[in-house]
């Protein structure tokens, strides 16, 4: 593998050093009391969400889960919208009627984050069929976790679009833990979603998820499949969650040892070696780290000093009138 | 006018909004090769081929995923769930996601879907194929219900739920797909939300819905040869509610009777009440009463089933001791 030119090795690093940093903010933010109800940080699984951002068409679609707020950043989506909503503020991607859990922002494609496990897979398969229908050229990517495999929207949409040869590309972020629970203690097979690719048919495919040339290389392959009209993809990347599965679980589940060898297999400072390693200039990398910061400083800023969001929105947009008349 | 039955016309509105829109597309079970199970969708396939017309494995959590994903990217698609039954096997994409995500993206996507299912009991097919659920959509904001009584309203009111926006639940009563009726020729449209005034009466107003129409009307002829005038009203859509009419109906003759296939607690006549006693309280002469199925599970064999379900010597029973 030549792996990808420095231009977009540029672009990774500096995705995953935002996402990595809003992250971080926000579990600051949240630990100040600022942020109500719960969030889902995605810490230590960066790469995916950049190698897959970074190989995508400006037009394709992105559908994640819970834990999206760094695929919907990836896509472009506003950083500081994004901070406002998990801030409940009226500058929220979403208003305030969606919060952390259902960031979306479908002018760049993010079509979506879904609070239900496996929800969202055959609604991103809904949409992939919509572009084979129309002939768009478009791809769907669905990211999920490991714990999604077990759930029974997983095998149906799998099987579904298969069968309909459909442009979408499944994502498992398999980091281990299904919540609280190690995955391999309730699932009957040892790669949830690898080992049952040859049930639908598909090429297992298991790869480094915390190698973000990994990551990039296998999006760009899959995507193409998807687009050249070969159909679905099925990839499973191995990651590590740097923390709890949700607020308020300090992850103490988790063996120390477990934890110090996934540590030490950080996706972004890895990276970060392999770049200067490779020639990158040190000032230039300091640069991405510097500018990603005062990104989320003033991103932060704007969320923090917007207003909270507004009651005379809670009875509109139920329906495409903008209202929500149940009866005349 | 033609005269249609009542699976006919379903397929005949599909039909017509298909060959209008592009963008229309249809798929479930057996709907396709098989023309349904009820052959509600015969000649569709043919008419319009197999991309658009499509046979889906049994899967509703993707059937209706895909529906919603597709509505959110620029298609309006239909999809049939056989047995309304069923809808419990994908409630979580209907009530969680269909519902709901408009409104939690403020109206960043709209959701222009129908899902049509065959409801309600009369088949003896037991407790699982004959549910009469029209009362679980309407309790989830989000979604619109609509349930036509005649083959008229079956083109009429599925053509307008095609062309609606939102996402619309389109319950087929399975006992009515056999019934006759005349069905306008050409292009035929109604309107969502609206109620329909079928009888004026002096006495009482009966309201009802989908198959419990034929038979609050069958009721009605019974109640005014010994001397009882009913009005009847056909609900037909109950997310709008045409609420409007009702209550305009249950002012004029101050008595109301509900008549709803669904089982006794919160059906959608409940709600209808509960509207007349918060705004028409005044001008109501007695109390209002609501004619269900009581509240268990549906028995299959045909003495128990039919017992179950409101029948008009139960309807005319129940009116005309309330009015005595």
């Amino acid at each position: 593998m030549t792996g990808p030119d420095d231009k977009t090795r540029l672009k990774l690093y500096q995705l995953m050093v935002e996402l990595r940093d809003f992250e971080q903010r926000a579990y600051d933010v949240f630990m100040e009391n600022l942020i109500k109800g719960t969030s889902h940080l995605a810490l230590g699984q960066e790469a995916i969400a950049a190698g897959f951002a970074v190989a995508m068409r400006k037009d394709d679609y992105t559908f994640c889960t819970y834990r999206g707020h760094g695929h919907t950043l990836a896509r472009g989506a506003s950083m500081a919208a994004a901070m406002g909503e998990l801030l409940g503020r009226s500058n929220g991607m979403l208003h305030g009627k969606g919060g952390s859990m259902h960031l979306t922002d479908v002018t760049r494609g993010a079509m979506g984050s879904y609070a239900i496990v496996g929800a969202h897979m055959p609604i991103a398969a809904g949409a992939a069929w919509s572009a084979q229908v129309r002939k768009s050229g478009q791809v769907a990517v669905c990211f999920f976790g490991d714990g999604t495999t077990n759930i029974g929207a997983f095998h149906e949409t799998l099987n579904l679009a298969v069968v309909w040869k459909l442009p979408v590309v499944f994502v498992c972020e398999n980091n281990r833990y299904m919540e609280y629970t190690p995955i391999e203690s309730v699932t009957a097979v040892e790669h949830p979603a690898a080992d049952r690719a040859a049930a639908y048919g598909l090429e297992a495919i298991l790869v480094d998820g915390n190698d973000a040339d990994v990551m990039y290389e296998t999006a760009s392959r899959t995507i193409a499949r998807a687009r050249s009209g070969e159909g679905p993809s099925l990839v499973e990347a191995l990651t590590y969650r740097h923390g709890g599965h949700s607020r308020g679980d300090p992850a103490s589940y988790r063996p120390k040892e477990e934890v110090r060898e996934w540590m030490s297999r950080d996706p972004i400072k890895q990276y970060r070696e392999r770049l200067a390693s490779g020639g990158i200039d040190e000032a230039m990398l300091r640069k991405i780290d510097d500018d990603a910061r005062q990104k989320v400083d003033l991103a932060t800023e704007e969320a923090r000093n917007a207003p909270p969001a507004r009651i005379e929105d809670i009875e509109s947009q139920v329906w495409s009138d903008g209202g929500s008349a149940w009866r005349n | 006018m033609a005269e249609l039955t009542f699976r006919e016309a379903v397929a005949a509105g599909i039909a017509q909004e298909m060959e209008r829109d592009p963008t229309v597309y249809f798929i479930g079970e057996d709907v396709a090769a098989a023309g349904g199970v009820f052959k509600a969708t015969v000649g569709l396939l043919d008419k319009f081929g197999a991309e658009r017309v499509r046979d889906t494995p049994i899967s509703e959590q993707a059937i209706v995923g895909a529906a919603m994903g597709a509505a959110m990217t620029g298609l309006r698609p239909i999809v049939e769930i056989m047995f309304s039954d069923f809808l419990a096997t994908c409630w979580d994409m209907i009530a969680n996601q269909v519902a709901k995500t408009r409104y939690m993206t403020d109206g960043q996507v709209s959701l222009p879907l129908v899902i049509r299912t065959a409801n309600g009991g009369g088949s003896r097919f037991g407790a699982q194929h004959s549910q009469s659920l029209e009362n679980w959509a309407m309790a989830v904001p989000g979604l619109k219900v609509v349930a036509p009584s005649t083959p008229a309203d079956a083109k009429g009111l599925l053509a307008a739920a095609i062309r609606d926006p939102d996402p619309v639940l389109f319950f087929e009563q399975k006992s009515l797909y056999g019934i006759k009726g005349e069905v306008p020729d050409g292009e035929h449209v109604e309107k969502l939300g609206t109620a329909r005034v079928l009888r004026e009466g002096k006495h009482c107003t009966i309201v009802a819905l989908a198959a419990m129409v034929p038979r609050a009307l069958a009721a009605a002829a019974e109640l005014e040869s010994i001397g009882i005038d009913a009005t009847v009203v056909d609900v037909r859509s109950l997310v709008p509610l045409d609420t409007r009419t009702i209550l305009r109906e249950v002012r004029k003759t101050g008595r109301l009777f509900t008549v709803e296939e669904n089982p006794r607690l919160c059906g959608w006549g409940a709600e209808i009440v509960s509207i007349a006693a918060e705004e028409c309280f005044d001008d109501l002469d007695g109390p209002m009463v609501r004619i269900t199925t009581p509240h268990v599970p549906l028995p299959a064999a045909q003495p128990m089933e039919d017992e179950a379900m409101p029948t008009v010597a139960r309807i005319v029973d129940t009116v005309k001791r309330a009015m005595r």
